[in-house]
């Protein structure tokens, strides 16, 4: 069974509208996804691995193209987005991974005013903005360490605090928690619900259903290309009935 | 800029061994063509020495008025091939024979008439020395009433001739060689500098850089290694030069790179860093 994100999203800063992907050797890796996000949302993406869960985020960050479908992103139409076009849409995008992906033989620091020095960003404001993201996710005093001098914890939070510097409107995790023990991974959940509280929409990939149960947030289940739930549909469903 | 630069140097701190390794292989990519380079300059200079001997001689009939003889020489000087125009009258054309013909010494000095005609010995300008023009001026000189024969060893210009195309051809296909197989050795170790710069490149773009901010550094630091390498090649060939050249007796007259053809030596470095750094980036940023 399918569902249609059909609810009036009219602040949509993400749809999918009947997306499939099917890769070189056939494999389908989507089977006609349609969805909305709404500005400031906080939607799960679950599933089993190789449910798809990955493929709708790299297909948001303009990684992948879809084999048919519409998506828009930010007012970006991905089908048609030229190769000039990704950079910009990837710099209103904050993306974090399960791997940090951090460059190693740079600071916390470094590796966050990287992502302003790669858009250019004002050479004379990078140094404010990178100390002021690095507060928020509470590693000020940690700035000047190297990925390695931190826990895993500590390095995704450099991730985020990387990821937010550009003050994206949408926030995309991928497995962001699967790295870390019990403590850490509550604390960067709770920091990602810090971020979207504070209007970021944040869509987060995760197979860790205890972190989704927890929470009254959206949850889009993916089982083998295909939503099988969203919470969202059951939730306009159960209204329009009442 | 101070991004660029910034960047570009990073790479050298950050693979010391790479990059030592990228700037070796330059050099020694750029010695080997600046030694053939080298060994076709001397080539060429050799051969200019050869072409230099190039002679047409104009034998004058016996009885010519030296007026005469004057006013076509300075006609033959004014031709464009012509260099210079030298008279030997008759009593010059015996004294050098007596010096340059040993064995006929004794017979010359017993002379009671000098059977040796005077002549204009014309020798041509640089470029003009090949067996076709030589031919033409000689005709030409044919068409002076005064002039009895005309010699310039047609057999050997064209011999000459064929070397010399030979020679160029050889070299050419000989220079291209070696530097088509400078071009792949150099972008195969720009291509592991980009390969191992893989990880850093995927994450520019996952922050949304440009495929021409990726670009930048990595052609800088292409342009600073072949500089470097150009440099670098540069001292190994003259250490080759002093080596071979100066304690060999048989090369002792070997000449060495003039200052422009060394600048383009470093350029053409600069230009391989550039170009193999541009299709090893460019490649891997088409493939990911």
């Amino acid at each position: 069974m399918t569902y249609h994100g059909e609810l009036p999203y009219l602040h949509a800063v993400i749809r999918f509208n009947h997306v499939s992907k099917a890769f070189a050797k056939g494999e389908s890796a989507l089977l006609d996804v349609s969805f909305r996000v709404a500005k400031g949302e906080f939607v799960f993406l679950t599933g089993h691995s190789g449910a798809g869960k990955s493929t709708i985020l790299r297909l948001i960050y303009g990684e992948l193209s879809p084999t048919s479908g519409d998506i828009h992103v930010l007012g970006f139409s991905l089908p048609n987005i030229t190769a000039r076009e990704i950079p910009r849409l990837r710099r209103r995008l904050g993306i974090v991974f399960q791997d940090f992906r951090l460059l190693e033989d740079r600071t916390a620091e470094e590796n966050v005013a990287f992502a302003l020095e790669v858009t250019r960003a004002r050479p004379d404001s990078i140094a404010s903005r990178t100390s002021r993201v690095l507060t928020q996710v509470g590693l000020a005093a940690k700035m000047h360490a190297l990925p390695n001098e931190l826990s895993g914890g500590e390095q995704q939070r450099v991730a985020i605090a990387r990821a937010l510097v550009l003050d994206p409107p949408i926030l995309l995790a991928d497995e962001p928690t699967g790295n870390l023990d019990e403590r850490a991974m509550r604390g960067v959940f709770q920091l990602l619900r810090d971020i979207n509280a504070g209007g970021t929409a944040v869509v987060m990939a995760t197979h860790n259903l205890d972190l989704v149960r927890g929470t009254n947030h959206r949850t889009i289940e993916l089982r083998r290309g295909e939503v099988v739930y969203d919470s969202a549909v059951e939730t306009g469903q159960r209204e329009g009935l009442a | 800029m101070r991004l660029l630069f910034r960047e570009a140097l990073l790479a050298f701190r950050r693979a010391p061994l790479l990059s030592t390794l990228s700037i070796t292989t330059i050099a020694f990519s750029l010695f080997a063509v600046g030694l053939f380079g080298l060994v076709a300059i001397n080539m060429r200079q050799a051969l200019r020495g050869l072409e230099s001997r190039v002679e047409i001689v104009a034998f004058i009939l016996h009885g010519t008025p030296l007026e005469t003889i004057t006013l076509a020489a300075d006609d033959i000087s004014k031709f464009p091939e012509v260099f210079a125009v030298g008279y030997v009258n008759e009593d010059s054309a015996l004294a050098q024979a007596q010096v340059e013909l040993e064995e006929f010494k004794d017979a010359y000095r017993d002379l009671e008439i000098n059977p040796l005609p005077a002549s204009l010995e014309i020798r041509l300008k640089e470029g003009h020395r090949d067996a076709a023009t030589v031919a033409a001026v000689a005709e030409r000189l044919q068409g002076f009433g005064f002039i009895d024969d005309v010699r310039f060893g047609r057999e050997w210009i064209e011999r000459l001739d064929r070397l010399r195309n030979v020679a160029g051809l050889v070299g050419l296909i000989i220079g291209l060689a070696f530097a088509a197989v400078a071009v792949i050795i150099i972008g195969t170790t720009i291509r592991m500098t980009v390969l191992q710069r893989a990880r850093e490149i995927a994450i520019m773009r996952l922050v949304g850089a440009t495929n021409g901010f990726i670009r930048g550094p990595f052609l800088l630091e292409g342009a600073i290694k072949g500089l470097l390498g150009g440099l670098l090649s540069i001292v190994f060939i003259y250490a080759g030069y002093i080596l071979f050249g100066r304690n060999t007796p048989m090369l002792s007259g070997l000449i060495f790179f003039e200052p422009p053809q060394l600048l383009l030596g470093i350029l053409f470095g600069v230009a391989l860093g550039l170009g193999g750094s541009l299709v090893s980036v460019g490649r891997h940023l088409r493939n990911v």
